[in-house]
């Protein structure tokens, strides 16, 4: 029998103005990260709905991070400081159900920050590997 | 069912080198939708976007996903060729296999795997996608600029240069504003009311511009382009359109006592009055609370010796009503209240006064007519101290004074000092500082003068104490530098108050919409970005209201927020991004969580109607999102308790299903 | 024992019915046992006289019915309020769910209500008849005699943790109005969250495990009146997938703290309603603990109007990394 070697899967929320950008600066300047990491571009974090995270765990994700700008440069003024309350309540919920801290995660990136985008990237994917598979938010229909 | 065709670019060697863009365009052939597939080595060169559109042709698609370089770079470029194709832009995708894939992979095999994943998410979502169609409105070309001073001033006279009419509300019966309040201007110390004056005139004389004075915004309504102004126009007892300004009227009053605002309470005026000799509108107002005709029906001689017959005691507050493209907040700002600082003696001693009043008492048209007396004894005072920062800057006191610095004290300090030093230079001059703060064209120098040549002593540390004794303020202060205790007995102190947003600013931004930072000044709609745009479109912001400013700066934010504005009046209909949030009225509960969290003030709320399954009808209160305001950040979306709110070009559906295709 | 009795309410409601001030009444009536007292809508004095119930089962929060009820009816809906529902009932308030016009609210004192399954862990099962009077009289079908039963043993937990016998709405006070109680209601949270993970996860797994996803949680709960449940609709793509699997049962309850976070008054109507006896308001008093530690005290409906903290925020608020690190100090 042939043993897969464990790849994390990991799905980032990037907002357009910020993060995303930076995950760009990042390519232009060749900035390696795991390919684990899969982005999806959102107009702000604070588009991220809870729900958004909990379908990528039940889909097989193994983390789920949402990256964006830095409180007080959101392009909609206020968008990630309400993300950042969202996302405070819900982690802490998670983490009181038993569900691993290290599986999800907020960060400011700006447009100007690759460096920071390829390292936070690095960082969480070896922090979710190092959790292994992802068995407490798992659905067994949606196994691969 | 999307027929969806899929256009996997090479970037030359940038995505073909780490990523099979032939495995690529072949294992996305079979995810659902897709009926064309291909690649190319510059998609987004002409013979690329020519591909396109003959794909469009051929194969009757109704959907493209274009993996390729990042969409920041030519998602437009795609949504163009898509038009030119005769489909909706907004049925483009894009999957960034180049900036997040092909250049951040080293390795063919999983370039190649992650590629295809962030196609089959693109894939995924395209098939989600619905044409979208971005909103038009109609432009209303006139302006309202509300506040008359400096920036007020300005920024209409920019608009009405380009040929767009303004009108101008003032809450105060004359334009000016503090400007007219002041006596010389740094660094170059031309004289306030002889380069602000001519400006008032201009206001005065020019065909586009109404100013509706001694006036205030009761009501805002509407959004961007199109909104709805009730103005209260006070009742001034005063034909305004009568008076010549004569001022006989105001030589007869025998309500002599009343304290002058415009010199700060310095000096008394009538009971009918014009604030100074160069007012704009020049016509007299009553004040309603010290005449006697108003209030008890006893005297009239006004009316009597108006010979253009302009009183009118009768005169109610009118509503006017009128309709503006865009509104220009210039409501500026005050020195704060030196009721907290009992330290400094403010309230003790009539020679404790701020910088304003010492502007007026060395104004020619002040109430020492220029020359610089104390206030209490009229004697010509031979020490003087200054003190800087009083309520700026303030950590520890915050519920004192301020934590931000008024940036404008250092400069009228300096000027304060110099001025004083020229005209009588047996004057001893001290002025206590925490830092000296100069960064402006020519300001160092102009401070480094005041030190140098006029000899103005400058000493770092704060002043602790004033105590009245006698005839002299005990000044108890350090000198951090030397590190000792300094006592000094003044004539006059002058305090360096904080100045902070007018008390107006808060119910007119509410009133807009408008965000505010904690210390009630405008935000703008980027801080370094879009200094002179409020967040809440078609509102823009002029002068102190948006943070403490000089003239020159207040003058050049005028004018950018004028050119702003005229490039908004310039336009005759708004065309909006279609990608914005809409309500599901069936599922709206109508709770308002929407609204609240809304930065632009786009959601408004009806109660509508609605046939309920039981054939009766029921009366339901429902979110309905402005286009034209709505800038589709998705806040809304996530508040939304039902789930009734939903953006269009990123639905949770959408993402959903991107996020389903990249865990499959 | 409750100290406002039937005859009070049922005269106050007979008389406000015949005055015209309301056109009926949404009270509580006997349901198939003496202690499944189920919420009614009353037209007539007769049906009132004979059928109105006030006893120490009626816990049943009002509140959310007014939702539906109010608007149907022709005059105004009369409807009486215990302390901690009339919080629900401003919070709705808030949201706009109701016309305050088309009510008439009557706040009337409560002492607590009791468990029934506090009850049968007593007398056993077989419960026939219950009578509460000084003590609490309690027939099975097993034994000859009643059991009688102190009120204190047998007090629901949401009432042994009583936030307030305060009531912050009524148009008219039926017996003394009490005060915001400092209670221990965040003691079985703080014990929860000082287990380890593992433990956490053990603990949720086998509480919701049990959940067999009746919606009664949903259909009780005064905050979840949406027009149309995310949970019922096929278009929101995470529709009740019945019968439920692991998944499944974390991700409604968690989907549905959130849904009433910073809306949730804690009135502990989902607990009640769970047929198995999950202890849900333990999610809900979560989020509220949270929220107060993180962006300062806030009860939701104690005030209408109020801006709930997460539709709000301040620029200093905490990251939601310094979540963990602060409670990890605080242990």
């Amino acid at each position: 029998m042939q043993v897969k070697e464990y790849k994390p899967l990991i799905v980032a929320f990037c907002c357009n103005w910020c993060s995303y950008a930076g995950a760009d600066l990042a390519g232009n300047n060749r900035l390696n990260y795991p390919a684990d990491v899969k982005i999806i571009r959102v107009p702000c974090s604070c588009r991220v709905n809870p729900m958004f995270i909990l379908r990528a765990f039940q889909r097989g994700a193994d983390g789920v991070i949402i990256c964006g700008c830095h409180p007080g440069d959101c392009h909609y003024t206020s968008g990630n400081y309400y993300t950042r309350r969202r996302m405070a309540a819900l982690f802490s919920m998670l983490d009181y159900l038993g569900i691993e801290r290290e599986r999800t995660r907020v960060e400011w990136v700006s447009a100007a920050e690759g460096a920071k985008f390829a390292a936070t990237m690095n960082d969480f994917a070896e922090k979710v590997a190092a959790l292994g598979e992802n068995k407490r938010l798992e659905d067994l229909r949606c196994k691969r | 069912m999307q027929r969806i065709g899929v256009f996997v670019c090479w970037c030359g060697s940038n995505i073909a080198g780490t990523v099979d863009v032939v495995a690529v365009a072949e294992a996305l052939k079979n995810e659902p939708g897709v009926v064309f597939s291909t690649n190319y080595q510059y998609m987004c060169s002409q013979a690329g976007q020519d591909m396109i559109k003959q794909a469009v042709a051929e194969h009757k698609l109704t959907g493209i996903v274009v993996c390729s370089c990042s969409p920041r770079m030519h998602e437009a470029t795609f949504r163009k060729t898509a038009a030119a194709a005769g489909l909706n832009p907004y049925m483009v995708e894009i999957a960034n296999i180049r900036e997040q894939c092909s250049w951040v992979h080293k390795d063919m095999v999983t370039g190649t795997e992650k590629a295809i994943i962030l196609g089959k998410a693109a894939v995924a979502k395209v098939n989600l996608n619905a044409p979208l169609t971005p909103g038009e409105s109609p432009v209303t070309k006139r302006a309202l600029v509300i506040g008359g001073g400096i920036a007020g001033i300005q920024t209409a006279l920019d608009i009405a240069d380009a040929g767009f009419p303004v009108d101008i509300v003032e809450k105060l019966p004359t334009i000016g504003g503090k400007m007219a309040q002041l006596d010389k201007t740094f660094p170059t110390l031309d004289c306030a009311a002889c380069i602000l004056t001519p400006k008032m005139v201009d206001v005065a004389q020019n065909d586009k511009i109404r100013i509706f004075s001694y006036s205030e915004v009761a009501e805002i309504k509407g959004f961007v382009g199109n909104f709805d102004v009730k103005i209260k126009k006070k009742a001034r007892y005063v034909n305004e359109d009568i008076c010549t300004g004569c001022g006989a009227c105001v030589e007869k009053c025998p309500m002599k006592k009343v304290p002058n605002e415009f010199n700060l309470g310095m000096d008394n005026r009538h009971a009918i009055y014009i604030p100074f000799a160069q007012a704009v509108p020049k016509v007299a107002t009553i004040d309603p609370n010290a005449c006697n005709m108003l209030k008890n029906g006893k005297c009239g001689l006004c009316a009597k010796v108006c010979a253009a017959g302009a009183i009118d005691y009768k005169q109610k507050d009118q509503i006017i009503e009128e309709k503006y493209g865009a509104i220009v907040v210039a409501t500026g700002f005050n020195p704060i209240s030196m009721d907290k600082f009992d330290e400094f003696a403010y309230n003790q001693s009539k020679d404790v006064i701020t910088s304003l009043e010492f502007e007026r008492l060395t104004n020619a048209a002040g109430p020492t007519a220029g020359k610089l007396l104390r206030p209490s004894d009229l004697e010509h005072p031979h020490t003087i101290v200054f003190v800087q920062c009083v309520g700026s800057r303030c950590d520890s006191c915050a519920e004192k004074g301020k934590e931000y610095c008024s940036k404008i004290c250092c400069m009228y300090t300096a000027k304060h000092a110099m001025l004083t030093r020229d005209k009588y230079p047996d004057t001893e001059v001290y002025v206590f500082y925490i830092d000296v703060r100069t960064p402006g064209k020519n300001f160092d120098e102009f401070y480094r003068r005041a030190v140098e040549e006029y000899g103005v002593h400058y000493i770092k540390g704060m002043v602790g104490k004033v105590t009245p004794e006698g005839k002299k303020l005990k000044v108890q202060a350090s000198d951090l530098i030397a590190n000792k205790q300094l006592h000094i007995d003044a004539d006059l102190v002058v305090l360096a108050a904080a100045i902070e947003p007018d008390k107006t600013a808060r119910p007119l931004a509410t009133m807009l919409t408008a965000s505010m930072d904690t210390n009630d000044f405008f935000t703008e709609a980027h801080p370094k970005l879009r200094p002179v745009e409020s967040p809440t479109a078609g509102v823009f912001l002029s002068g102190a209201c948006q943070g403490p400013k000089d003239i020159p700066e207040t003058v050049s934010q005028a004018g950018a927020a004028a050119s702003k504005v005229i490039g908004l009046l310039a336009k005759d209909k708004l065309t909006g991004n279609p990608c914005i949030a809409s309500s599901n009225e069936l599922m709206c509960n109508g709770c308002s969580a929407c609204e609240k969290v809304c930065p632009y003030g786009a959601i408004t709320y009806e109660n509508k109607e609605f046939r309920m399954p039981d054939r009766t009808t029921k009366i339901r209160r429902v979110a309905s999102v402005n286009p034209a305001v709505c800038q589709g950040c998705g806040a809304c979306t996530v508040a939304c308790p039902s789930g009734a709110m939903d953006l269009r070009g990123f639905s949770s559906a959408q993402i959903m299903a991107e996020v389903d295709a990249i865990c499959k | 024992m409750q100290k406002i009795t039937r005859d009070q309410l049922v005269e106050k409601a007979v008389s406000l019915l015949e005055a015209g001030t309301v056109s009926a009444v949404l009270g509580w009536k006997k349901g198939e046992f003496d202690y499944d007292i189920t919420p009614a809508l009353f037209k007539s004095a007769e049906e009132i006289k004979e059928l109105f119930v006030w006893n120490d089962f009626c816990g049943a929060n009002f509140s959310k019915y007014l939702v539906a009820k109010a608007p149907k009816q022709e005059g105004k809906l009369l409807v009486f309020l215990k302390p901690c529902d009339t919080y629900s009932f401003n919070q709705l308030l808030t949201e706009h769910r109701f016309d305050r016009e088309k009510v008439y609210a009557v706040g009337i004192g409560c002492e607590g209500m009791a468990d029934i399954d506090k009850v049968k862990a007593i007398c056993g099962d077989g419960i026939v008849s219950i009578n509460c009077g000084e003590k609490m009289a309690v027939g099975t079908i097993y034994n000859d005699a009643e059991t009688l039963i102190d009120y204190a043993d047998v007090l629901a937990e949401r009432c042994v943790n009583c936030k307030s016998k305060k009531h912050v709405a009524y148009d008219e006070l039926m017996g003394d109005d009490g005060e915001v109680i400092d209670s221990d209601r965040f003691d079985e949270v703080a014990r929860i969250e000082a287990m380890t993970p593992d433990e956490r996860f053990e603990f949720w797994q086998d509480q919701l495990s049990r959940c067999i996803r009746c919606n009664a949680c949903r259909d009780a709960c005064p905050a979840c009146t949406c027009e149309k449940c995310v949970f019922d609709n096929p278009k929101s793509g995470v529709e009740n997938k019945a019968p439920a699997n692991s998944f499944e049962e974390k991700m409604f309850h968690i989907i549905r703290a959130f849904h009433v976070a910073g809306r949730c008054t804690d009135c502990g109507e989902c607990s009640r309603v769970c047929p198995q006896n999950i202890p849900l308001h333990l999610l809900n008093r979560k989020f509220i603990k949270d929220i107060n530690e993180f962006y300062g005290d806030y009860q939701a409906g104690a005030e209408v109007g109020s801006r709930a903290p997460l539709v709000n925020y301040t620029t200093e608020d905490l990251e939601p990394s310094e979540v963990f690190d602060r409670r990890d100090t605080n242990a």
